[in-house]
């Protein structure tokens, strides 16, 4: 009888190589505060100028969600004090950012899909860390502008899974666009969640809360199912006015609940005004051109796995969700191996394997080439399927990666000539004239044994398609 | 003092004595001028105002926030004049983080008019006009955001000029208002202001609203005798007081027997451009001076129990009341609710001004203007915020429009004050404008008399 909206603003932290506005490297620094300059570090009289690879990668996620991008945009100062902002103000985009509306489509199981359309898109510059050591406080600003593209959706989702999946489908666009690490847990990632509930047929929207910095999908489905109940248990309650009003909460991991966060000012007056400092940002021609090359994404490529390579629309959707699975399913059909035989390969046998061992498919100790190596020796006949799992189950365990001398090592050839298998086949018929008389005269049950007995008499090399085949030729 | 020009002909052995001489003078002298002595390489030196960073020095605004603060770079500024043979030469003394007209609100005390002790040399760059006017410097730089370097070089009787801005990088100098900062010179002649231009000018790509074109070199390139079309703006001179009025009637004089043609014009009252400046200024200032939280660099505050008291006592105890009342103001412009009825209101009235500005130049090369409405005030009677803010009157709306402008000294009143007025050229056009002030100093012949 409820109903929930769900929106959602995704900071993605840009895989630019330096800050957004400084030349300080991005990348990882072991030692605190020593990617700094005196821009990030506000020191008086530094000045700060836009990175330009920040504005191309987020033009180019505008152009990739059909979005509005816009020629001209601005940035804003955004006051606040805290001790990891280091100007005190944040440099961000409000009323006019970079990319305006767009889409995207999520895929629900049952072959429907939906689309969840986007607000607006923005660039701004990521906040340091504070470190809180006992009765010490210090600040990291490594971090300290790096670039970041909040990416606010319309309130369009109407459940947790919604949820989930429009988060998935975000994560993957920007992996195959390369302009993010997109990694949740090292927080280049980040999600906060929007909800709110009314009852269902109602118009306006009830009461939103933000739910901030949520780490993972799973407790994003967690978060909200936690909410949700919140705020339905309270206007059951009758005191819907009193429990739930504007607020931020955070998600605790520890006990599963969302709780009130302490705010970070007593006013949230921003007081946001354009920076003086930098001009409005002017897109020119060569900028679109480069930002306009965007990649296959998941929703064409599924399209495509579908219809070129006659892949069933469930397995399309599983391949398609990592940039990495689709790469690495490419490189094998690439290889020579049948697109079918690749994804039940990749879907069952190596994600399997992959699980088990806790790894993920960018650190699989079998590549893609490799994979194809040894699917080829299948479809040539040369092993069998059984024979190719475990060569796959030693190559887990041992370095070495030529098929051929692991095939050999194993002893796994198959027999695949008419005349070895015959000769077999004629043998086992010879020494049960009882059961071929039994299976002439109808027992046809009795198949079974002949093809266990000629693999069993062939210590399991023979080829069981050959098998089947000759052995009907004989008993027919 | 020698000059600037007069600098560049000396031998590295001269110019070494020069600096020892300046030195013990200055040391010397109790105007408080000068409020540090650091010194950079061998070379010609230039006194610098207490916001431009220079690496390894203690640079701090004038301000009690930034004692002990060290700057780890230089200035755009810096890196420049010293490709030229200009070195970093002492600190000036300023309006706490250039915020005021006297030089009355700096830590480090007040600065002496050297014309008469009892007056102030005006600011926010007082320190650096004082030390020019007293022979304790070749020539300084200051900052300009809404006359504070064209202001107290009338003060002084020395030549202020504040380029086009966009023209002199600010990356290096702290900030006031960024929309209106500039870097200027204070020197002794007009051709010495053209020489340490030139220096220091170019395109920064460390500042994103520095000019991308380059321009000639100025100094060797002055055009004295070129006769220009220049607007008196008539509505603007009967605010100012007789002094001013009777130098202005001189100055025009002058310009007419050099051959060049004066018409008239007049202007919006310049209430709006109080109004307008003291909106934008403040707005961009509170942001700029929010970086001051006694976290990172700079005084601390003691025995705070928690983070919101570190904030509270740091910044309380750090910043002076003009700074803390223009910080107040720049707050509430911007709040909500509010932003509408002032930011947005004062940037329509800043286009509007630019707008006029326009309008003027279609006709006219030039416009000549007071630079304040009377000589330097005695010392203490500027305490009335409302009162030092209308006189800046003459000088805020080229800031607003980012005008070059440059003032020089036309004549002494009868106390022996000097009185300064400013030309204004178009945007850009800062050539134009020392081919102006060039022809009506030698005119004006102000110091033979
Ligand atoms: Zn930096």
């Amino acid at each position: 009888m409820f109903e929930t909206v769900i929106g959602l603003e995704v900071h993605v932290q840009l895989n630019t190589e330096t800050k957004i506005f400084c030349s300080c490297p991005t990348s990882f620094a072991a030692e605190q505060n020593s990617n700094t300059c005196p821009t990030c570090l506000a020191l008086p009289g530094a000045l700060p100028v836009l990175n330009l690879e920040a504005v191309k990668k987020a033009m180019n996620f505008g152009y990739a969600v059909k979005a509005e991008v816009n020629k001209r945009s601005i940035f804003n100062r955004k006051s606040y004090f805290y001790p990891d902002s280091p100007m005190a103000y944040q440099i961000s985009q409000f009323d006019i950012p970079i990319v305006g509306k767009g889409a995207l489509t999520i895929d629900f199981d049952d072959g429907s899909s939906k689309e969840i359309g986007i607000t607006r898109a923005h660039l701004e510059a990521d906040a340091g860390k504070n470190i809180h050591d006992g009765n010490i406080s210090k600040v990291d600003l490594n971090r300290s502008g790096t670039p970041l593209l909040e990416i606010v959706s319309n309130p369009d989702m109407r459940s947790a899974d919604e949820a989930v999946r429009y988060l998935k489908k975000l994560h993957s666009i920007v992996r195959y666009l390369d302009i993010s690490d997109a990694n949740m847990q090292e927080g280049s990632f980040r999600c906060d969640v929007n909800i709110s509930i009314r009852p269902k047929g109602q118009e306006e929207f009830g009461t939103r809360v933000e739910i901030k910095n949520i780490n993972s999908f799973k407790f994003v489905s967690a978060a909200i199912a936690y909410e949700v109940q919140r705020q339905t248990e309270a206007y059951e309650d009758g005191v819907y006015k009193q429990e739930v009003y504007q607020e931020t909460r955070l998600w605790d991991v520890a006990k599963n609940i969302t709780k009130s966060m302490r705010s970070k000012e007593d006013s949230a007056d921003y007081r946001y005004f354009p920076d003086p400092d930098l001009r409005p940002v002017l897109t020119t021609d060569d900028m679109m051109r480069e930002a306009q090359h965007i990649p296959e994404l998941p929703d064409e490529k599924v399209a495509r796995y579908i219809d070129e390579l006659g892949i069933k629309r469930y397995d399309a959707l599983v391949i398609t969700a990592y940039k990495e699975l689709s790469c690495y399913f490419e490189e094998t059909i690439s290889h020579g191996v049948a697109p079918k035989i690749a994804v039940t390969w990749i879907t069952s046998e190596l994600l399997g394997r992959l699980n088990k061992a806790g790894l993920s498919i960018e650190n699989s100790p079998v590549d893609s080439a490799t994979l194809g190596d040894l699917l080829v020796r299948v479809s040539d006949d040369t092993i069998s399927g059984k024979g190719a799992k475990e060569a796959l189950d030693y190559m887990f365990e041992n370095k070495d990666r030529d098929i051929d001398v692991i095939i050999e090592k194993l002893d796994l050839v198959q027999m695949s000539d008419d005349g070895t298998i015959l000769a077999i086949i004629d043998e086992i018929l010879a020494s049960n004239k009882d059961k071929v008389e039994e299976y002439r005269a109808g027992k046809e049950k009795l198949f079974g044994f002949f093809v266990g007995q000629t693999m069993k008499a062939s210590r399991g090399s023979a080829n069981p398609s050959k098998v089947n085949m000759l052995l009907k030729q004989r008993l027919s | 003092m020698i000059t600037l020009k007069e600098a560049l002909s000396k031998t590295p052995q001269e110019i070494s004595e020069i600096r020892d001489q300046i030195m013990a003078t200055a040391k010397a002298n109790d105007l408080n001028a000068y409020i540090g002595f650091e010194t950079a390489d061998d070379g010609i030196p230039i006194l610098m105002k207490d916001n431009i960073q220079v690496k390894d020095w203690s640079v701090t605004s004038g301000s009690k926030i930034l004692q002990g603060y060290i700057a780890p770079y230089n200035a755009t500024v810096v890196e420049k004049m010293q490709e030229k043979g200009f070195v970093p030469f002492g600190r000036a003394n300023m309006d706490e983080f250039a915020m005021g007209s006297t030089t009355e609100s700096s830590y480090y005390g007040i600065t002496k008019n050297p014309h008469d002790t009892s007056r102030v040399p005006g600011g926010s760059s007082g320190g650096s006009a004082a030390a020019v006017a007293a022979g304790l410097a070749i020539a300084a730089l200051g900052s300009d955001t809404g006359g504070s370097v064209r202001q107290p070089a009338a003060y002084c009787g020395v030549v202020g000029f504040k380029p086009t801005y966009g023209r002199v990088s600010r990356y290096g100098l702290a900030a006031y208002a960024s929309s209106l900062d500039q870097i200027g010179t204070i020197t002794q002649t007009v051709e010495d202001a053209a020489i340490l231009y030139d220096a220091i000018k170019g395109h920064d790509p460390k500042d994103s609203t520095s000019a991308e074109f380059e321009i000639e070199d100025i100094a060797n390139n002055l055009d004295i005798d070129r006769t220009l079309t220049i607007a008196v703006i008539d509505n603007y001179i009967s605010e100012a007081d007789d002094d001013i009025q009777k130098a202005y009637a001189f100055a025009v004089e002058k310009l007419k027997e050099a051959g060049h043609t004066i018409i008239h014009k007049e202007m919006t009252n310049t209430k709006y451009d109080i109004a307008t400046y003291y909106i934008v200024a403040t707005a961009e200032a509170a942001t700029n001076l929010a970086r001051f939280d006694g976290i990172r660099y700079g005084r601390q505050a003691e025995n705070v129990k928690n983070l919101q008291e570190l904030y509270f006592k740091s910044r309380s105890e750090g910043f002076g009341e003009e700074v803390k009342r223009r910080i107040l103001l720049g707050n509430f412009v911007l709040s909500s609710g509010y932003y509408d009825a002032y930011y947005l209101k004062a940037q329509k009235v800043r286009h509007l001004i630019q707008d006029e500005f326009n309008v003027i130049f279609d006709e006219a090369d030039m416009i000549l203007s007071p630079v304040a409405p009377s000589v330097a005030p005695k010392i203490g009677t500027s305490s009335d915020p409302l009162e030092m803010y209308k006189s800046d009157m003459y000088t805020i709306a080229i800031n607003l429009a980012g005008l070059p402008a440059l003032s020089l000294p036309i004549m002494k009143n009868d106390d022996g004050m000097p009185i300064g007025l400013q030309l204004i050229g178009k945007a850009f056009n800062d050539k134009v404008v020392f081919d102006a002030a060039a022809s009506l100093e030698r005119a004006v012949k102000y110091k033979s008399n």
